[in-house]
């Protein structure tokens, strides 16, 4: 059982114009097998909380805390905060060049685990998240993101989301760019890695549409850098019908 | 006469004011540039295991087969006697890569060496020639590709930190002929080389691949010069370098001439680096001069940038700690040519060495 808990999450960017505050105080509590959706509109500052979770060095935080169970993970690295169990989706996935899929994926996974996974044992489990993915298996030779379209890259963030095993995992607009099955293939797989490890899912998106896929237990909305609704499945209906309209401008 | 051409053309003693000195650190070049190198003849090139049937190497007297100006090739061509000579057989395909490695190890003195491996008709073969150890070298390096034939060359500059190599790689590649070359520097206090490409005949393609890893205080120079003298004619230019360390020095040098005969020219160079630290220097200037309109494509591109810190965010958020990350990326960033080597054994030593670099510069 892990616990997620942000409070009071200040966080600015430096632009050419000075200093930025983006999060307003952000809290949130997210549990393992809990789904909570932050819905917002564009701009209003989703990505950069995902990224101040992971520890972007772009953002910098001003005010608040975030703990995984009881542990600071402000202070920790980058990588300290994957190995301490979180996960980012990212909604634009970084290309490496020269850095096989098989070989960048191979190195998370001991890194995360601790030592090399067994060969054997590791083709076949790489074999099989590809297979559920509906990725040819060519793609484990391909280069990390490189040349990758849209949907190919959604699909290796959740195929490493279902391989890495995090605790809690943020999925940063997952399903933007999706067409249809992929966006049902790409849910199946966060769902299967739900149930299989029960991770706690931070589901950040702009629309309702994957709400149908992966049921959310609790849905939060985002404007100005801050929640400022929260409720059930039922507020997404409520958004899909009336829009952001009533949380932004005036 | 093409300014570009001047680039190499200088006979005299140079001061450093040349244009193609004037990056190069003259004090540390052994005496090779001014004549108070204490030169030996040393053959020190070897094959390191029996040559194939149709391949022979053997030590000649043989003219030299180009014109240069360059200074230090023009004080080997004058001290040194004899040539060693590949030599492949007309329509022979050898398949296994010859290696011909440097044994002798010898720091007092320079190297005077000449070499040149001659490929006959319809000829194809890969050589590697592996240069390892603290040595200094001058080395005068003619090819010739005849007509159809195809070769592949592997320079390697695995130096230990002291050696210091001035080197001139002229191929000479006739028509319908390939001449594919991959240097690699890793290695060396300064390395100077010259790969330049002579095309004598329609049809005939080259490919100028490099890597090249310079950490503190190290100095490493590749100047290329392709002579598009003839129609119809193919050259690819792709030099990678890494840089980490106060003082690592790299220069890139692109000239490629197309002649005002050289119609259907095709023609792109690329130069990367990649800065890993503050207090290194990387300078890349690619020349296009063209004397004809009538070409297929001429291009060329030159970018130096640093370290990538989305990638390095990317791969540490999936747990991968910070040099491990750096490591994968610089490999990634190398691993576009080194792969293309296609011998595991040396693709396998060179990560393995540019790790050790990486390391080295780290602490
Ligand atoms: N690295 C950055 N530098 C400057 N401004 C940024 C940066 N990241 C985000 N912003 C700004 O912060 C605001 C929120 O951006 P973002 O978190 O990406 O929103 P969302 O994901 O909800 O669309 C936007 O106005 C955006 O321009
Ligand atoms: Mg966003």
């Amino acid at each position: 059982m892990s616990t997620l808990e942000i409070r009071g999450l200040k966080v600015s960017v430096t632009t050419e114009g000075g200093d930025v505050e983006i999060l307003k105080g952000v809290d949130l509590t997210i549990k393992s097998g809990e789904t909570h959706a932050i819905m917002g509109p564009n701009g209003s500052g989703k990505s950069t909380l995902a990224y101040s979770i992971a520890g972007h060095p772009k953002y910098t935080i001003t005010g608040g805390t975030v703990t995984l169970d009881g542990a600071d993970v402000l202070e920790m690295t980058v990588d300290e905060r994957a190995r301490a169990g979180l996960f980012l989706a990212m909604q634009y996935p970084v290309e490496v060049p020269g850095v096989s899929v098989s070989n960048f994926l191979r190195t998370a996974a001991t890194a995360l685990r601790g030592e090399a996974p067994k060969l054997r044992e590791w083709v076949g489990e790489v074999k099989s998240a590809m297979e559920a993915l509906k990725m040819d298996a060519s793609f484990a030779s391909r280069n990390v993101n490189e040349g990758f379209s849209g949907g190919e890259k959604k699909r290796h963030e959740i195929m490493q989301l279902e391989l890495l095993r995090p605790k809690i995992a943020i999925l940063d607009e997952t399903d933007s760019g999706l067409d249809v099955d992929a966006l049902r293939v790409v849910s199946e797989g966060v769902n299967r890695a739900k149930e299989a490890n029960g991770i706690g899912v931070l589901l950040i998106t702009h629309y309702t549409r994957i709400l149908r896929y992966i049921q959310p237990d609790f849905v939060h909305v985002f404007a100005n850098g801050k929640i400022v609704e929260e409720g059930g499945p039922e507020l997404a209906e409520k958004l899909e019908a009336n829009g952001y309209a009533e949380y932004v401008g005036a | 006469m093409s300014a570009l051409q001047s680039n190499l053309l200088e006979l005299h003693t140079p001061n450093g004011r040349e244009e193609a000195w004037r990056f190069t650190p003259l004090k540390r070049l052994a005496g090779m540039h001014d004549g108070s190198a204490k030169a030996v003849e040393l053959d020190s090139l070897q094959p390191v295991a029996e040559l194939p049937q149709g391949v022979t190497f053997t030590s000649v007297e043989a003219e030299a087969l180009s014109h240069t100006d360059d200074i230090i090739i023009n004080r080997i061509r004058a001290f040194t006697g004899n040539v060693r000579q590949l030599k492949i057989a007309k329509d022979r395909e050898i398949d296994q890569p010859i290696i011909l490695s440097r044994t002798i190890i010898q720091q007092a003195t320079v190297e005077f060496a000449r070499v040149q491996i001659i490929l006959e008709p319809h000829s194809r073969a890969t050589v590697v020639l592996q240069n390892e150890g603290d040595f200094n070298l001058g080395e005068d390096l003619e090819i010739h590709v005849g007509v159809g034939a195809k070769l592949t060359l592997i320079s390697l500059q695995e130096w230990g930190p002291t050696s210091v190599h001035a080197g001139h790689h002229h191929a000479i590649v006739e028509r319908d002929a390939t001449f594919n070359s991959l240097v690699v520097t890793v290695g060396g206090s300064v390395v100077r080389l010259l790969p330049t490409v002579e095309f004598a005949g329609p049809g005939a393609s080259t490919e100028l691949l490099g890597v090249y890893f310079a950490t503190a205080g190290q100095y490493f120079e590749h100047r290329m010069f392709v002579d598009h003298l003839v129609p119809h004619a193919k050259s690819r230019v792709n030099y990678k370098g890494a840089l980490a360390g106060q003082d690592a020095h790299t220069v890139w040098i692109g000239d490629v001439f197309i002649r005002a005969a050289a119609e259907g020219t095709d023609t792109y160079e690329l130069n990367r680096n990649l800065l890993l630290s503050d207090g290194a220097r990387a300078d890349s200037v690619p020349n296009l001069e063209i004397e004809t309109g009538e070409i297929v494509g001429a291009g060329h591109a030159s970018t130096t940038g640093r370290f990538d810190d989305e990638q390095l965010f990317y791969l540490m958020s999936r747990g991968i700690n910070e040099s491990d990350a750096r490591r994968l990326v610089v490999r990634g960033f190398f691993n576009e040519i080194v792969s293309q080597i296609g011998i595991e054994e040396i693709q396998d030593r060179l990560m393995a060495r540019i790790d050790d670099e990486l390391s080295k510069a780290a602490n």
